[in-house]
């Protein structure tokens, strides 16, 4: 029973249910479609402006999409009451809690996947910095969100309004990830300033947050 | 054999005070108690009266209020979870995933790496492993069936079982307690929460009734040459 092949074991069991499903993918890709279309009749932006204004859109996008991916990963769990099964299981707690985080991270990376390029005709974006950077942004990013996210969401499992309770704990969380991460994608965009300090802001915050959520997981899961 | 296991070994279970509370209500009020291995428990009583509360602080899922209790020799669950298998009374098992990918993926989180043992244990209930439909998709019994065998996939010592024969038909009921009763003689020990005592009367070994969070009385089966001789007696 390693960590590392319940986890995998977790990872391959959630994909192929989202495979078959499909619910978080569908509810997530139709959200940040709405999200592009609507803001690119509201705003008509130039593409100076786009540059400006894109960081913030992207990552607001990208943050409600993923918490619809992230209200539904332990609704599964919850379904049959399955995850006792996994609690009275010898399985490590922090196996469950890292598959669901890179479940989540996996979703929302194709969100970004599919998504970016829908962002780019819609605003004309051309980002003057390297495309690169973007790249470590979007992944440190979605780091930050997912993790965060898969913890709250694990301990919201059993309040009764769960749906509402996720938003409200991990938004105020997430405001330092958040600005870091619209600070250093608007940076790249532009190509004014170097997004070298909020790359290692980011970093240090999943580090630090991945740490903290793998060391409290156990307590939340048991909690009863 | 049942009825002719040693009583003074070492109990599988022991209850040292057990209290529950749910806010201010208390659904086990101080329950001492000791079980003896290798013998098979089925556990009665009304609704509310403390059964699946019990077996959940039991199986590690709940933590007592108050009291202590051993389970296969530790205060620590965690050390023999692998000892031990659980059935509650929702099926615990995902609706998307077949049944034996649903026991393959179970199966891994015992540290069993192939088939085998899933295989085995859907042959145990009835079931052809080879069933590729989702467990979404199955019967009522069905699901039931494919529960038990998550229970024992891993050749548990001690099964924990909530209501295994709940929306079952009665002739998978007496199929699914005659399988008890045969893991039983290889020396397991189960516990078996239900509301159709009769089923249970041929493999039972102890009747242990309980009411308002309590255990009120235990009834011991002394079996004879026949399941029909059986004669229980009150302590």
């Amino acid at each position: 029973m390693s960590t590392l092949g319940v986890t995998r074991a977790t990872l391959v069991k959630d994909l192929r249910m989202e495979w078959r499903s499909k619910d978080a993918i569908n509810s997530m890709l139709f959200f940040s479609l709405l999200v592009v279309v609507i803001f690119s009749f509201a705003f008509n932006p130039t593409a100076e402006e786009s540059r400006r204004i894109a960081g913030g859109l992207i990552w607001v996008a990208f943050l409600f999409a993923a918490v619809v991916a992230l209200n539904q990963t332990w609704a599964r769990e919850l379904r049959n009451q399955v995850l006792d099964a996994y609690r009275v299981s010898p399985a490590p707690p922090n196996a469950l809690f890292l598959a669901k985080t890179l479940g989540n991270f996996i979703f929302v990376v194709v969100l970004e996947a599919l998504m970016t390029p829908l962002f780019v005709i819609f605003y004309e974006l051309r980002s003057i910095g390297p495309v690169w950077q973007l790249i470590v942004v979007a992944l440190l990013g979605t780091w930050a969100l997912v993790v965060n996210g898969t913890f709250f969401a694990g301990l919201s499992i059993r309040t009764r309004n769960r749906e509402i309770m996720l938003p409200l704990m991990l938004f105020p969380i997430t405001i330092p990830a958040l600005l870091a991460m619209v600070d250093a994608t608007t940076s790249v965009l532009t190509g004014e300033a170097s997004p070298d300090f909020w790359i290692k802001m980011l970093a240090v915050y999943d580090i630090v947050f991945t740490a903290i959520c793998l060391l409290l997981f156990e307590t939340i899961l048991n909690a009863e | 054999m049942a009825g002719t296991n040693d009583l003074h070994s070492s109990p599988v279970i022991v209850l040292e005070n057990l209290v529950k509370f749910f806010g201010r209500f208390a659904a086990i009020r101080g329950i001492s108690a000791s079980f003896a291995p290798g013998r098979l428990y089925v556990v009665l009583g009304d609704n509310g009266a403390g059964k699946s509360t019990l077996l959940r602080i039991v199986a590690g899922l709940m933590e007592p209020s108050q009291g202590s209790f051993t389970l296969l020799g530790t205060k620590k669950v965690r050390e023999v979870a692998h000892r031990v298998g659980y059935m509650g009374h929702a099926p615990l098992l995902y609706d998307e995933l077949s049944g034996m990918e649903n026991l393959r993926y179970f199966a891994g989180l015992y540290g069993l790496h192939n088939d085998d043992a899933g295989r085995n244990a859907m042959q145990m209930v009835g079931l052809d492993p080879q069933l590729g439909r989702r467990v979404g998709q199955y019967s009522q019994g069905m699901r039931q069936r494919l529960s038990l065998a998550r229970a024992v996939l891993h050749d548990p010592e001690l099964m924990l079982l909530d209501e295994p024969f709940s929306n079952v038909d009665v002739r998978s009921a007496r199929d699914m307690a005659a399988i008890l009763g045969k893991v039983r003689d290889q020396g397991k020990t189960i516990f078996v929460i239900t509301h159709q005592a009769p089923l249970m009367e041929g493999v039972a070994d102890e009747f242990v009734h309980m009411s308002a969070g309590q255990i009120v009385s235990r009834e011991e089966v002394v079996r004879g040459a026949t399941a029909e001789s059986a004669v229980r007696t009150t302590r």
